[in-house]
């Protein structure tokens, strides 16, 4: 690699372009050129629109500079959506092609792209659709269920989102030049090593997921401090909102294991840039470390991602069936001993790799003690459900949804556990049905279940509900569709990560598997129908009271949308489920008295770092050095200006307030 | 601050403040989560240390290359290093800012000296034969004991750009605040070199 | 910042909550870290106990001992600050560099023995 540094011989176009070249752009592959088509389309009309409404004043003042966690918190969710459509399409791309290519048949992907695809697709839904997802609903939802004006450190959180959206953008910037990994989504080497994949889609995947690793990372800390340190008068640890809790768990899952990733990556890096003999299989290299050390961090992530629908779930089965929570000490307690415990379960991962039976027991026993807190969660949501008032709005379906769904999840997990199973199960459908059944069963229907939730409060209307309904029937039935027969097929022998088969009985499923993705994807379209209906449909969808489902918690005191200053006067608490003991006791809203509000100022550093960044990732993988020391010099240099700002804030002044929340008492009194 | 359920009974309870909150500095605390974070990092390198440090690849071993006299130079450069941050630390918490300014610089040149001793000790190490590329153990060393260089020049940097901003705005503070913050990463890098010194350099040169 | 200022604009050594050494302190920490080096480096130029095992656990041991003194004496640990939260990230922070250490080399260790390449002979000899 280093062989283009020999100045006797020196190359203008290596020196100006590193190994990035004209052939490096997809001309001959029609699939990405429709693809790239479609998209500039897109992104010209966007544009396009964006100019049209004279939009890009606002979009940068308001938005993209935005150091106000509601904002941020919408546009993680935005670029989750985003990233959900293309995921999906390499979802429903690989299903098309495992349900033709049978025997004579190749289908129409070659192993070549298919390997991209399904790598990107793991990638992609983990890295840019879950963990965005689940961040932004915490960064949402946090500071205002503690009573607080935003998170404790909000230039750092404008700056977290930036970088995650720089590590997406990397990401795609893969499918138009060059190529992207064909390593898994978690890049096992030796395949991943610089003698298997010279090339640069391995070198895509790691600095996609360095910079936004270093957004999410911030992002934990962030979140943690906040929780621990900016919760209104009163609220005690035992008074916390279940989601809280959740959230407090998840980010210190992220400040404890994304370290893990980000050294092991940069362990990679090593390897495959200056040739250090980490996971080389000669000079004393051990691939075997690597698989030890990504699951150290892998199996946390997924806690990572699962915890805040729990959280979330909670919130909801309380909300929609009238009734505290129940047990809440014992979910609290549950939570806490999955966050400790999914630090000791690690090895159920490659349990096929050779440890041997000592320490396969060991891990396979703490793999099933874990399930056993998370049943508790279930029992606890049943038992609240059992007795309620139970309404059956949009978020209470898909928590019913995701209850059935997920424990058939969990059920397979457990059985996965036991590492004999593991041995004919491991990397077969089996397992990708029951990754996909607690991710999609748990995490995305709780993602779903937040949106319908929390969308009112975010925009003063709800979504509607017709063609919510149509989106979680889709998506139901369809998941069942897609992986039911891969429940089968695994048990049967089928491998995964496979674009051909030889035996064409097994077909069968396959298409049934292909018909439940159609399903989906129309859950997918509905959803998106779901949301501009409902902003066309705005004002019959309208809610003014700041409360429209009855809620028990301190968001759902202020008004929806919430002022930037969240709250006029900071929450004192007494109870659990604060606003419920408010509406309870008295609660009169202050008509006066207000004072100006100390506020954080926007600031346009994040989005430039972002923007180095990739810049920076673009000049490392394609070895354009002068760029990349540029762009490195740029961020530190940038990094540093922004600490000699010390004019940080400003103050709302009281009349601004006091015209705020007029508006606010005249809006509820107009309402009766 | 009202927040006691003292109200005399049939009256609501005091459900908001009066007077403007202002929720005490999660700096010193978020700070302190980012060091644990670090110290992961640092676990992940121990860890591969430990897994990969002995296999030479028939090369040079920690016997071969080691030279402890320099270690322990360096250990003390980075030991006086930290008692000269804490002489500026309390001439901080005195508000006395030429004597901060001068331990800090003090504290700036034992940091100076222990990079340039590792530099000296890396250059001749690669100059030998003996670089990162030539075995697993050697990739780890490097690795561990550069990643704690990388950090000490990091807080270099930081250590001279506070250094002009208590020059331009006095020890006001935000700047204590981030005084304070450097003062547990400093420490902090001696607690990593400790590890470092017991398990790289003694032990490897122990086997 | 003058806001900032006015709440926590007393500079004698408030700095909420964070407690600050004194000269004692720092002098009594920097004393104990020469003596808990030079010892461990005596230990092992001079190898004045025969047993290399002995030498590594003693050192090891004066490490541990060096760590506490530095959190204690130069990074003022203590139960009280940030309401207990500071000592507590630490505990769970050890906790799990704890797991990955040994959980790491317990595993590699089993996986190596097993998983590195043998003969044919020692393959048909295998239990």
């Amino acid at each position: 690699m280093f062989s283009n540094l020999d100045f006797t011989n020196l190359d203008l176009q290596k020196l100006v372009f590193g190994r990035l070249s004209l052939a490096d752009i997809p001309y001959h592959e029609p699939i990405l050129l429709v693809t790239f088509s479609v998209v500039a389309l897109g992104g010209l009309v966007v544009l396009g629109a964006i100019t049209y409404f004279r939009f890009w004043g606002p979009l940068w003042r308001d938005w993209m500079t935005s150091v106000d966690h509601k904002k941020i918190g919408i546009m993680y969710i935005i670029l989750a959506l985003v990233m959900l459509l293309r995921g999906f399409a390499d979802a429903i791309m690989m299903i098309t092609q495992k349900a033709v290519a049978f025997g004579p048949s190749e289908g129409y992907l070659p192993p070549h792209h298919y390997d991209q695809i399904f790598t990107a697709h793991g990638v992609i839904m983990i890295f840019f659709v879950a963990m965005p997802f689940v961040t932004g609903l915490m960064n949402y939802v946090v500071p205002l269920q503690i009573g607080a004006r935003d998170v404790s450190f909000p230039f750092l959180n404008n700056f977290s989102f930036w970088m995650t959206v720089a590590g997406a953008v990397i990401t795609m910037i893969s499918l138009f030049v060059g190529e992207f990994s064909r390593a898994t989504w978690l890049g096992y080497p030796p395949l991943s090593g610089a003698d298997m994949s010279p090339g640069v889609g391995v070198d895509y995947w790691i600095w996609g997921l360095q910079i936004a690793g270093v957004g999410t990372l911030l992002s934990g800390i962030n979140l943690v401090a906040t929780i621990v340190k900016m919760r209104a008068p009163g609220m005690t640890m035992m008074k916390l909102p279940v989601f809280v809790w959740t959230s407090l768990c998840t980010n210190v899952l992220i400040v404890a294991a994304f370290p893990i990733l980000t050294a092991v990556l940069v362990l990679l890096s090593l390897d495959r840039y200056v040739g250090t003999h980490f996971f080389t299989n000669d000079l004393g290299g051990n691939p075997m470390m690597y698989f030890n050390l990504i699951w150290i961090w892998g199996h946390p992530e997924v806690y990572i991602l699962i915890l805040p629908a729990f959280g979330i779930f909670s919130e909801v089965t309380s909300t929609y069936c009238g009734k505290r929570l129940f047990g809440y000490a014992s979910m609290v307690y549950a939570t806490v001993v999955i966050t400790i415990l999914s630090y000791l379960v690690w090895l159920h991962h490659f349990f096929t790799m050779g440890s041997g039976a000592n320490v396969n027991s060991f891990f396979g026993i703490t793999t099933m003690i874990i399930s056993i807190p998370t049943g508790a969660k279930i029992f606890n949501w049943l038992f609240t459900m059992y007795r309620g008032r139970i309404r059956f709005e949009l978020p209470m379906l898909w928590t019913v949804g995701f209850m059935v769904t997920f424990v058939i999840g969990g059920m397979t997990g457990v059985l996965l556990a036991v590492p004999p199973a593991d041995f004919v199960l491991h990397n077969s459908l089996f397992l990708v049905a029951h990754f996909h059944n607690v991710i999609i069963g748990g995490v995305l229907f709780g993602m779903f279940a937040g949106v319908n939730y929390w969308f009112p409060k975010a925009f003063g209307f709800k979504l509607d509900p017709f063609w919510g309904k149509m989106s979680f029937w889709c998506w139901l039935v369809g998941f069942y569709l897609v992986f039911m027969p891969l429940y089968v097929l695994g048990l049967m022998g089928v491998t995964r990560r496979t674009q051909h088969f030889d035996d064409p009985t097994l077909q069968p499923w396959f298409i049934v598997a292909a018909c439940g993705a159609v399903l989906i994807l129309c859950g997918i379209l509905s959803l998106l129908v779901q949301i501009v209906v409902s902003i066309r449909n705005r004002e019959a969808l309208r809610d003014t009271t700041g409360d429209p489902w009855g809620g028990r918690t301190l968001e759902w005191s202020t008004s929806s949308p919430p002022p930037d200053y969240n709250f006029a006067f900071t929450p004192v608490v007494h109870d659990l489920d604060a606003w419920y003991d408010m509406k309870n006791r008295g609660y009169a809203r202050p008509l006066g008295g207000f004072k100006p509000i100390h506020m954080p100022k926007n600031t346009g550093t994040g989005v430039i770092l972002g923007g180095l960044s990739v810049a920076f990732g673009f000049a490392m993988i394609w070895y354009i050095w002068w760029l990349a020391a540029l762009s490195f010099a740029a961020i530190f240099i940038v990094s540093i200006v922004h600490t000699f700002n010390y004019n940080r804030d400003f103050y709302i002044p009281a009349d601004a307030v006091v015209r705020a929340e007029n508006e606010r008492t005249a809006v509820l009194a107009g309402r009766v | 601050m009202m927040h006691t359920d003292t109200a005399p009974p049939g009256t609501a309870p005091v459900f908001h403040l009066e007077e403007e909150h202002h929720p005490e500095t999660s700096t010193l605390l978020g700070f302190w989560i980012y060091l644990m974070s670090d110290c992961l990092i640092f676990a992940v390198l121990f860890a591969t240390y430990g897994v990969l440090g002995r296999n030479y690849a028939a090369g040079p071993s920690p016997k071969d290359l080691f030279d402890l006299p320099l270690v322990a130079l360096n250990t003390a450069m980075l030991l006086f290093s930290s008692i000269t941050y804490g002489f500026a630390m309390i001439a901080m918490d005195k508000g006395r800012q030429a004597a901060t300014q001068a331990w800090l610089a003090i504290t700036g040149l034992f940091g100076a000296a222990f990079l340039g001793i590792e530099l000296y000790e890396f250059s001749h190490l690669i100059h030998e034969g003996a670089g990162p590329q030539r075995s697993a153990f050697l990739s780890s060393f490097f690795t561990l004991v550069g990643t704690h260089g990388l950090h000490v020049t990091l807080g270099l940097v930081w250590l001279m750009v506070l250094m002009v901003q208590v020059g331009q705005r006095g020890l006001i503070p935000e700047n204590q605040r981030r005084l304070m913050c450097l003062s547990m990463f400093w420490h902090f890098l001696d607690v990593v070199w400790i590890g470092v010194f017991t398990f790289v350099y003694l032990m490897g040169v122990l086997q | 910042m003058s806001a900032e200022t006015a709440h926590h604009g007393d500079g004698h050594g408030h700095h909420d909550g964070a407690s600050h050494g004194s000269l004692g302190g720092y002098v009594t920490g920097f004393v104990l870290s020469v003596i808990l080096t030079a010892i461990p480096f005596w230990l092992v130029m001079a190898r004045p106990i025969e047993s290399a095992l002995w030498t590594g656990i003693v050192i090891m041991a004066f490490a541990a001992v060096q760590i506490v003194v530095h959190m204690i004496y130069f990074l003022h640990m203590n139960t009280k600050s940030e309401g207990g939260w500071t000592i507590l990230a630490l505990i769970f922070t050890v906790t799990l560099v704890v797991i990955t250490l040994t959980g790491s080399l317990w595993v590699m260790h089993h996986l190596n023995t097993n998983m590195m390449p043998m003969s044919a002979h020692d393959m048909r000899h295998a239990p």
